[in-house]
Formats: C-alpha cells, sequence, structure tokens
C-alpha cells in the first residue's frame, strides 16, 4: 500500500469552499492565477507557504458550501498530497476524488495534531503520528481507481483504451 | 423492508426494484442542469479533454445565465460567451437574465420523482416538488452530459416529522435556520432530509422550497417532500405532468427521525460567519447594518416580496443603509410589479434589481466593504462570502431583513 509523509497545515472546523477559493477570484483563467489566493480569508499567507507533499488536516465538515470545483482543483495544485479531517462536505468529496485529490476520514489525528509537525499516511490503513497509529477507513476500489488514475475524467478515458 | 422517497427515485432512475443505503448505483439522470459558475470549465473539459465528445441527450440539458447577470467584466462575458456559443451549437434550452437557476428550474422544469443533477449546491431545492436534485461538480456533470448516466451512493434518508403551524409572524426560513442550528452544519451530512408530518400541509410549495434549498447547509444530498395535493396543483398551474408520485412506506428505514413543533418556532438570525450558528434575533437586536439583501433562491420569491413590502410600505430605508430587493424570477418580477410591490420598494429608497444570484453569491452585485455588516436572505454567511474577508453576514427571514433596513440596525419585524 502507498506509502508518504508529509508536514501537516492544521485547519479548523466547518473550512468552506469560499474560504477555499473566495468567488471574486473565480473569474480568473487558470486554477494556476487562482491557486495564490487559496484559504486567503483565513489565512492570506498560507498558499505561498505551502509546499509539494505538505498534507492539510482539519476538523468536521471540510469543503462546505459551493459545488465550485474549482476548490479541491486549487488545494491539488498548491501541491497538497492528502487532506485528512474528521469529516468532508458531500459535494465537495464527490468533487475531489473526481480531481484525484486523496482526502481521508480520521476522527482523533486533528485533535491531537500540531500544526508543521510530519506525519506518515499509509493509504487505507494508517496515519502515523509521535509514535501512535490513527486508523483510516479504506475507500472502494471504484473510487481508488479513479484517484489513481488522475481523476474522473482521467479514468473514463483509461477505461475506454484512449490513455 | 420498504424504501423512502429518496430511494424510490433512486431505484427507478436505476432500473431496479429496490435500493438500500450504502450500494452503489448507476444512474439514469432525467435532466441536468448548469450556471455561468462552472458551466465555461465544464465546455473547456469537453472540448480539451475528450476525444470524441458527443451529449448523450441535449433535451436534457438546461443551461442558465444567473450567476453575474449582466456580466459585470470582460472575464465573465467571455465564460459567459463560451457557454452561450456551445448551447446554440448544441440546441441546448438557455435562459439568461431571466432568473436564478433553481427558480428557472421549478417554474419551468422539475417533475416530481425525476433525479436531476445541477452544478450547483443548491439544486436539492428541487424536493420541494418531490424530485431528487443534488448539487455535483462540473466533472460529474461533464460525465453525465457526455453519457447520460452517473453513479450514486444511496444516502440514508433522515426524517423531520413536523407538527403544528407557524405562528404569525415566524417564517419557513426561520423554521430552516432553527433546524440546522439544532442539527448542526454537517448534521445531515450525506444524508436525504425528508419532511413530512401535518406540520408540512400547512407550507407552500414556496415554504417548501425554503425548507428543502437550505438543506445542503446541514450537508445532506437533498432535501424532499411528498408530492402531495399541494404539490400537484402547483405542477398543473405550470402545465406540467409528475414523471412520479412516490411516497415513502410505512415500514421505509431512516437514519434518524425528529419531531419539530412549528409552532415552537421564533424569529431567528444565523451570525456570522456559519448557517448553524443560529440565536433567537431579539439576542442580536442593535447590531448595526450597512446593507440589507432581499432576494436570492431561498427567499426571494413572491412570497417573501409581499412580506417585504408590507413592512416597508410608508416607511423609508435607514439613511445608513442599501437595501438591495432582487426578484428571483422574471415571473416573480411581473407579479411584483401587477401588485405594486415594486412601486413601494422604490418608494421606500431600496434598490430594486434584474432577477439574478446577486448579493447572495458575493460577486457582481452590492459586495460589501471592509468590516460592513449585511443582513440577508441568502443562503450563506461564511467568512467573506459577501464581499471583503472582514466584512460579516447575518441571514435572517424577508421580514427580519426588511425591518432592519429600515431600522438601520438588525431589529424584530
Amino acid at each position: 500500500m502507498e506509502t508518504f509523509t508529509g508536514k501537516v497545515w492544521v485547519l479548523g472546523d466547518d473550512i468552506d469552499t469560499d474560504i477555499i477559493i473566495p468567488t471574486e477570484y473565480l473569474a480568473l483563467k487558470t486554477i494556476d492565477e487562482m491557486k495564490q489566493y487559496g484559504f486567503s480569508p483565513l489565512r492570506p499567507e498560507l498558499a505561498g507557504l505551502i509546499k509539494e507533499g505538505d498534507i492539510i488536516v482539519a476538523g468536521k465538515n471540510f469543503g462546505c458550501g459551493s459545488s465550485r470545483e474549482q476548490a479541491p482543483e486549487i488545494i491539488k495544485a498548491l501541491g497538497v498530497k492528502c487532506v485528512i479531517a474528521k469529516s468532508f462536505a458531500r459535494i465537495f468529496f464527490r468533487n475531489s476524488i473526481n480531481n484525484g485529490l486523496l482526502l481521508m476520514e480520521q476522527p482523533d489525528l486533528y485533535d491531537d495534531m500540531t500544526e508543521g509537525d510530519v506525519i506518515k499516511v499509509t493509504v487505507n490503513e494508517h496515519v502515523e503520528y509521535q509514535g501512535r497509529f490513527y486508523q483510516i477507513a479504506s475507500l472502494p476500489q471504484n473510487l481508488v481507481d479513479i484517484i489513481s488514475a488522475g481523476g474522473l475524467v482521467k479514468a473514463m478515458r483509461k477505461r475506454n483504451g484512449l490513455d | 423492508m420498504g424504501m423512502t422517497i429518496a430511494e424510490k427515485i433512486i431505484a427507478a432512475a436505476a432500473g431496479v426494484d429496490h435500493v438500500k443505503p450504502g450500494d452503489i448505483h448507476t444512474v439514469n439522470l432525467d435532466r441536468l442542469m448548469s450556471n455561468d459558475g462552472t458551466t465555461h470549465l465544464t465546455v473547456d473539459m469537453y472540448h480539451n479533454k475528450l476525444t470524441n465528445p458527443r451529449i448523450a441527450d441535449p433535451e436534457k440539458l438546461v443551461f442558465i445565465v444567473d450567476h453575474n447577470v449582466p456580466a459585470d467584466n470582460p472575464k465573465t462575458a467571455a465564460a459567459q460567451k463560451k457557454m452561450r456559443d456551445f448551447a446554440r451549437e448544441h440546441q441546448i434550452d438557455f435562459w439568461e437574465g431571466k432568473g436564478v437557476c433553481h427558480q428557472i428550474m421549478m417554474e419551468n422544469y422539475v417533475c416530481p420523482g425525476e433525479l436531476i443533477f445541477g452544478a450547483d449546491s443548491h439544486t436539492c431545492t428541487y424536493g420541494a416538488l418531490g424530485a431528487f436534485g443534488t448539487g455535483v461538480g462540473c466533472t460529474d456533470f461533464l460525465y453525465g452530459m457526455v453519457t447520460g448516466t452517473s453513479w450514486v451512493l444511496v444516502p440514508e434518508s433522515v426524517k423531520f416529522n413536523l407538527i403544528g403551524k407557524l405562528p404569525e409572524g415566524v417564517y419557513p426560513r426561520d423554521l430552516m435556520l432553527t433546524i440546522i442550528g439544532q442539527i448542526g452544519a454537517n448534521g445531515c451530512n450525506y444524508q436525504v432530509m425528508e419532511f413530512c408530518g401535518e406540520g408540512a400541509k400547512t407550507l407552500s410549495v414556496n415554504d417548501r422550497m425554503v425548507l428543502c434549498n437550505l438543506s445542503v447547509e446541514a450537508g445532506a444530498k437533498t432535501g424532499i417532500f411528498e408530492a402531495d395535493e399541494i404539490a400537484l396543483a402547483y405542477l398543473q398551474e405550470q402545465g406540467r405532468k409528475p414523471k412520479a408520485v412516490y411516497k415513502s412506506d410505512p415500514d421505509a428505514v431512516y437514519a434518524r427521525e425528529y419531531t419539530i413543533d412549528l409552532s415552537a418556532v421564533e424569529q431567528v438570525i444565523a451570525r456570522p460567519d456559519f448557517v448553524d450558528d443560529v440565536v433567537p434575533a431579539k439576542e442580536v437586536c442593535g447590531v448595526k447594518i450597512d446593507e440589507a439583501f432581499l432576494g436570492s433562491c431561498n427567499n426571494g420569491r413572491i412570497e417573501e416580496l409581499r412580506i417585504g413590502a408590507g413592512i416597508i410600505k410608508g416607511k423609508k430605508v435607514a439613511e445608513s443603509v442599501r437595501f438591495l430587493v432582487v426578484p428571483a424570477s422574471l415571473s416573480v418580477y411581473k407579479q411584483a410589479l401587477k401588485e405594486g410591490l415594486i412601486d413601494i420598494f422604490m418608494e421606500s429608497g431600496a434598490i430594486v434589481m434584474n432577477p439574478n444570484c446577486s448579493v447572495c453569491w458575493g460577486s457582481c452585485q452590492g459586495v460589501i466593504g471592509e468590516n460592513e455588516v449585511l443582513i440577508s436572505t441568502g443562503t450563506r454567511n461564511f467568512k467573506g462570502r459577501a464581499g471583503h474577508p472582514s466584512s460579516k453576514v447575518y441571514l435572517g427571514s424577508a421580514a427580519t431583513v426588511t425591518a432592519s433596513a429600515i431600522a438601520g440596525e438588525i431589529t424584530l419585524a
């Protein structure tokens, strides 16, 4: 099973899609232009600090609000490897899978987590932090296939023998 | 084991006799709606990411420009042009400037028993007519547009048994905010909120739309009512017929059940920056406001305009306040004109705008500045939702919003 380590940024409960990408930036042409404004209402400096392979750990209801697909796209474009939250809002969850952004639900990690620390993730099994293991549920195979193909469109192309 | 209304709609769309929560099914979609929030992205993906793109059934598609109407800068104009050109090329039903997408869908398309995907989170509104409407992103929309199908994980249903009748001066908006305050912003995450009971019979289709529309603010996949005689009368008035009328079976299984006494509901406010931070309106009276907004897919119909006009008739908007009144659709606007409501708002000093999403989504109209305070009948009060990140949004009913616009501070109607 895939394993990786990453530095953690900690966000709170109910991180909504307007925080992830405010409405005023949605008219920008590309995700690359938009991504610098990611999380700006909450932490304007954060998008500039996130490095490739970093991990976001958050509380309940991450991604609540709008169906704007730019939200998971921006998180992915910033280089975030995965988001681990107590729970996710459903439209955001689906949009993330469809764009190949890995999400994991974990009820306890957020309460113990200190920002800047490094965690080790074994996909579909557990997160290791300060010697403790936090279990994560496994995703159904159809969703794993979509994520590992890089999203729904790529998975559809792969299935149709186009890539 | 019996099924709920939502389960019956999914079973029919999947072509099977029975479904249960947790099952994953491939479903045929009855209709797909997309607006100018994201349609340009769907069109880009259609052209750039697919090898042999085709549309499964253009007659099932509806494109509606409602988020930035009229376009306010070259970027939104370009996005809308892309959408307009694509709709013309593929003979897709196209609406522009006629109203908020969900209001147009309810007035012209939604039928009981249908399964509808919309590239907008408030697609859950359609449950007011006993349809299963749910919001998706543009990739899911693209997949549905190209294949005519999608996959769904059958959600659990949660029953809200409504009893009694709302007191005078208390509205469905107060009721739904109260429910969200009670169960939380993810209280029904990935579940269906089914509203039923004798209290449901006291609610019009408009009232039911208010409840279903905000179900996503409790995390729900959709909100739904049985298509009863009230829903069927509305449908007949619009000249449409149901696809199917479903009732939940007596032995249908619910994840949870709540009993809500409508007669105990009072005027409430959701405080910034969370829709579930709901308190009695009297607790926030006196908070100074800079702007008030009466409109949106949640609360911009003729019923709410009547309430607002009734309160403001012969009075003036406070000098320090901008009061934006935005009918949810052209037909609502015309009805309001006919009833003299628009005159009343204009005499009071309100700014009456063309039908569109307006202040609710914080882009082209009524955007608020640094540290400004808005009281709104819109759908959300997230941080920065209506403008500057330091601004604040309070959510209330049409009555509370209008009374506050007159007083210059949050006040009871």
